[in-house]
């Protein structure tokens, strides 16, 4: 009898189909499918001889196009109108960047779940609390408002949709494979959803509200001012000092009840945030007018510093129809180019870091959230019930209260620990219809100063730097946004809810935007620093950079004769300018005879040290340490005292300590002893000594090797084999070369604006989101050893130029 | 002779159901291959194994040497198998042959039992 044994081995086959079939173990993906070298992660192993070449026939374009790649495989596109160039634009993004876009909109919109499951569900909820969806959706209608943009807009979106359409499933990004999920189609919103989270990266982490309310429930003002000062001492403003302001074209009135509902109120914030975004997020520019350098044409240079990734949030691209032509990088999910230059102007981006979101207290009338107490009459609240699919479990709904403000973000349905019993509210500028993306798109088109400043003038949320020059020699900068005007130390805590009194009472007029041009000492820069001096007729709170800014200053003040090569060396300088001031303090205090020879070894590399951040400098590693060490001595025993509080910047502590040495809270008021310096620089030195010894041991001292810098794929510890880590490259936030961790320049780009425009540039990473690429991550090593491609400005007439390696013909069908 | 042609006809049409079929489609070119060839159970089992488990290894070392291992390197760490391409081209042959050689197992024994 066979029957048995037939029944028992088709069994083990239809077992092993079955089990094959689905995901195995810790691989979410289904093995049978995965291994599969015709359907699984093979087949994204890309030849290295892989040709890009095709002609692709296709519905929803208009004309013939034309993309030539380069050996590095950034595509010059040529399209006969608007429409096909950014269809074209989508396709592309989609083609080599489609998991990422797909992510991060995701993310934005709250809907992380979907892929990570029920530990991003927290996450979730907070975006949407946030208003991130409503925020896009306002930003959408205003989009659609206006048919050329809503024209460019469909065109993106049938681009990358017409790519997703003829995906095939063996041809799906490795990481769908990965995690077995499926892409969404595109739509306009979600491009608004992902200049939302550029929105939220760049404009939602720059107040401290929380904090901020935090420390007001035990400080008293006079220390809250000298924890968090306004203007630093030491500040080299963007706008240069000495530049006269207008007037205030509009003056915020102070509520009657000011000083004992806001200021005196002594109550905690008892809200958390769970994703506050980073705030290193900032970023160098600089432009230089032709008088200072060898060509006589003006240099302008950019990098802006975020998160680094694989793939990288950057793609770079040249995007030519008959009405533009321009070169730089583009953020895949969103149409038109955000820095790079065209044929008459350059220009480049750095955070404005001023404070554009608010919270205010909100009074329901029950938990039923329907009502809330507004200018002295219950006042019906709009509920948005939000639903969150979560792979693998069920579906989470949450309920977010809109008022006159915003959204209630934190309130007791929010679960703990993040929200205990308050309900806030959250006034954000990002909330307000705006597009953004348009004026990207006048900005690729500008071709003088005028031009420039039309584009910008609409642009609201997130503030930037937009650092300008043209072939007509003009330099300048603008700090745009939508800015509210605030009466002094409106919107620095949480603010009553219950009228309108505390509202927002109206915005700086966009023509008292900070900004400055063609100034006589030929060079504008910014480096996330507060954008003007005290003389500025508004209060600008911010989460302000100052070192960074005094070191460009320093170097472009002293440069002459500049050449791009000058450029390259300033956007990967390593001098620490933050150590230049403390370092004799530290050198002054410190009581030697306390020290082990270990410490005193340490010591002297501190003293020897050239104060440059390089990747082999031990004296840097002593040094931070060291410094870090003391601000955790000064102040770590003051903001035990309040429900969770902010350090005070490191550029406030400096200037406090130099202006005096013995100012109250260098004590450590847990010890009956009262500190002085002296004991805290020592104490500082025999903690730091502690990790130096370990890392000593590790032989990893070197700056670089103590730092660890690494570039991670976009899912992180999920994936740790996609990163590339242990990088040799130096600096830290406050250089220059502002290289942390994970963070950093993410785009060095450098353009002199000479007849021929001469430009350079650099990301690190590589054109394609493949893990399985060659160009994934093929620009790293040239970024870690601070080079730069020279850019290729393609021309109609290049078309047989050598540099081309493959071509991609795009006609209707 | 049988087992070389039964192995050798599993993994061309193996190799033909993975351009339109779903991965599973080997599970039934075994099977189907083990009804025509009759063989011996063990024998049956062995030719539709080593079919998909050489027409795999085969497809992922010539993938692999295209790809100059980029991917593979990053893949094998991720599973993780110690980094080694070798073992992960070894492991994706496996888990083709495992099912072919299962189901025409199964098909020799219907064949047997249909005698």
């Amino acid at each position: 009898m066979r029957l048995l044994p037939f029944a028992i081995s088709t069994l083990v086959t239809a077992g092993l189909v079955f089990a094959f079939n689905r995901p195995l173990g810790p691989l979410p993906s289904p093995p049978g499918k995965f291994f599969s070298p015709q359907h699984g992660f093979w087949q994204n192993a890309e030849p290295t001889d892989q040709s890009f070449d095709a002609d692709i026939s296709i519905p929803g374009i208009k004309g013939k196009a034309q993309v030539y790649f380069d050996e590095r495989l950034v595509p010059h596109v040529f399209a006969e109108n608007d429409q096909d160039l950014y269809f074209i634009q989508g396709y592309l993004h989609a083609k080599f960047r489609l998991f990422q876009m797909d992510l991060q909109t995701l993310a934005a919109a709250g809907r992380a779940s979907e892929i990570a499951g029920k530990k991003a569900i927290e996450f979730d909820k907070e975006q949407r609390r946030l208003g991130m969806v409503y925020a896009a959706e306002n930003t959408l209608k205003m989009v659609e408002a206006d048919p050329d943009s809503r024209s460019m807009f469909d065109a993106y979106t049938s681009g990358v949709n017409a790519y997703i359409g003829q995906l095939k499933e063996s041809q799906l990004p490795l990481e769908y494979k990965l995690l077995n999920v499926k892409p969404g189609q595109w739509s306009n919103l979600r491009t608004c959803l992902l200049l939302k989270m550029m929105a939220k990266m760049l404009s939602s982490g720059t107040e401290n509200d929380l904090l901020n309310t935090n420390a007001k429930a035990v400080f008293l003002p006079d220390e809250l001012k000298m924890l968090y000062p306004q203007v630093p001492d030491s500040l080299m403003p963007i706008v240069p000092k000495g530049t006269a302001f207008d007037p205030a074209g509009i003056i915020p009135v102070k509520p009657a009840s000011a000083d004992s509902l806001y200021f005196n109120n002594k109550s905690t914030a008892n809200a958390n945030e769970i994703s506050k975004p980073d705030p290193n997020n900032g970023s160098n520019n600089w432009v230089v007018a032709g008088t200072k350098t060898a060509s006589g044409a003006p240099i302008l240079c950019n990098d802006p510093h975020l998160e680094l990734s694989l793939p990288s949030i950057w793609y770079e691209m040249q995007l030519s129809s008959p009405a533009s032509n321009v070169y730089g990088v583009s953020l895949p999910g969103s149409p038109f180019v955000i820095i790079g230059y065209n044929d008459s102007v350059a220009w480049g981006v750095t955070n404005a870091q001023r404070d554009v979101k608010d919270y205010y207290e909100i009074k329901f009338r029950d938990n039923s959230k329907k009502e809330y107490w507004f200018d002295s009459a219950w006042t019906p609240t709009q509920l948005r019930i939000e639903e969150i699919n979560v792979k693998g479990g069920p579906v989470v709904y949450d309920t977010v209260a809109y008022t006159v403000f915003g959204p209630v973000m934190y309130d007791q349905s929010f679960s703990k620990p993040v929200s205990a019993n308050r309900n806030l509210a959250v006034r954000w500028v990002a909330h307000d219809a705006s597009n953004e993306g348009f004026a990207f798109y006048h900005l690729n088109r500008a071709k003088n100063y005028d031009d420039y400043v039309n584009a910008i003038s609409d642009f609201s949320c997130p503030g930037q730097n937009f650092v300008f020059a043209s072939k007509g020699g003009d330099i300048a900068i603008w700090q745009q946004g939508r800015f509210p005007a605030r009466w002094n130390g409106q919107g620095l805590y949480v603010m009553p809810g219950e009228d309108s009194s505390y509202m927002w009472q109206g915005f700086i007029p966009q023509k008292e935007n900070p900004h400055s041009k063609n100034p006589e000492r030929g060079f504008l820069e910014s480096g996330n620093q507060r954008p003007v001096d005290s003389t500025y007729p508004y209060f600008i709170p911010g989460s302000y950079i100052t070192a960074r800014a005094i070191t460009i200053e320093k170097y472009l003040g002293a440069m002459a004769g500049i050449r791009p090569e000058d450029m390259m060396k300033l956007q990967n300088n390593y001098f620490n300018t933050t150590a230049e001031d403390i370092r004799p303090l530290l050198l002054k205090y410190i009581k030697e005879g306390a020290l082990n020879a270990e410490e005193k070894k340490y010591l002297q590399w501190v003293r020897d040290w050239d104060l440059m951040a390089s990747p082999d400098s031990k004296g840097q590693t002593v040094y931070q340490n060291w410094w870090d060490s003391l601000q955790v001595c000064i102040w770590a025993d003051d903001l035990a005292r309040a429900d969770s509080a902010a350090f005070p910047w490191a550029q406030t502590t400096m200037e406090l300590l130099l202006k005096d040495s013995a100012m109250k809270f260098i004590d450590n008021i847990n010890t009956p002893a009262v500190e002085t310096l002296y004991d805290q620089v020592t104490d500082a030195m025999h903690r730091a000594a502690n990790r130096l010894a370990t890392a000593e041991k590790d032989g990893r001292l070197e700056w670089a090797r103590f730092k660890r810098p690494a570039v991670y794929h976009l899912l992180k510890d999920a994936l740790p084999a996609f990163a590339r880590t242990d990088l040799n490259i130096g600096g830290n936030g406050d250089i220059i070369n502002a290289v942390t961790k994970s963070h950093g320049p993410s785009w060095r780009m450098i353009v002199q604006l000479s007849a021929e425009t001469e430009a350079y540039a650099v990301y690190p990473g590589g054109e394609s989101g493949n893990p399985g690429s060659q160009y994934y991550d093929d620009y790293l090593d040239k970024w870690v050893k601070g080079e730069y491609y020279k850019l290729w400005f393609m021309h109609e007439s290049d078309k047989k130029d050598k540099k081309i390696k493959w071509v991609m013909n795009f006609s209707k069908s | 002779m049988k087992f070389i042609i039964a192995l050798i006809l599993t993994a061309i049409l193996s190799y033909i159901s993975g351009i339109y079929f779903p991965w599973w489609g080997i599970a039934f070119v075994a099977f189907i291959v083990a009804i025509l060839i009759p063989q011996r159970p063990g024998k049956a089992f062995l030719s539709g194994f080593s079919g998909v488990f050489l027409l795999w290894l085969a497809l992922a070392w010539w993938i692999d040497r295209n790809n100059n291992g980029i991917l593979a390197m990053r893949m094998a760490e991720l599973l993780p198998l110690g980094g080694s391409r070798l073992l992960l081209i070894l492991v994706t042959g496996l888990v083709g042959g495992l099912v072919a050689g299962f189901s025409a197992l199964s098909g020799s024994f219907l064949r047997n039992s249909g005698k």
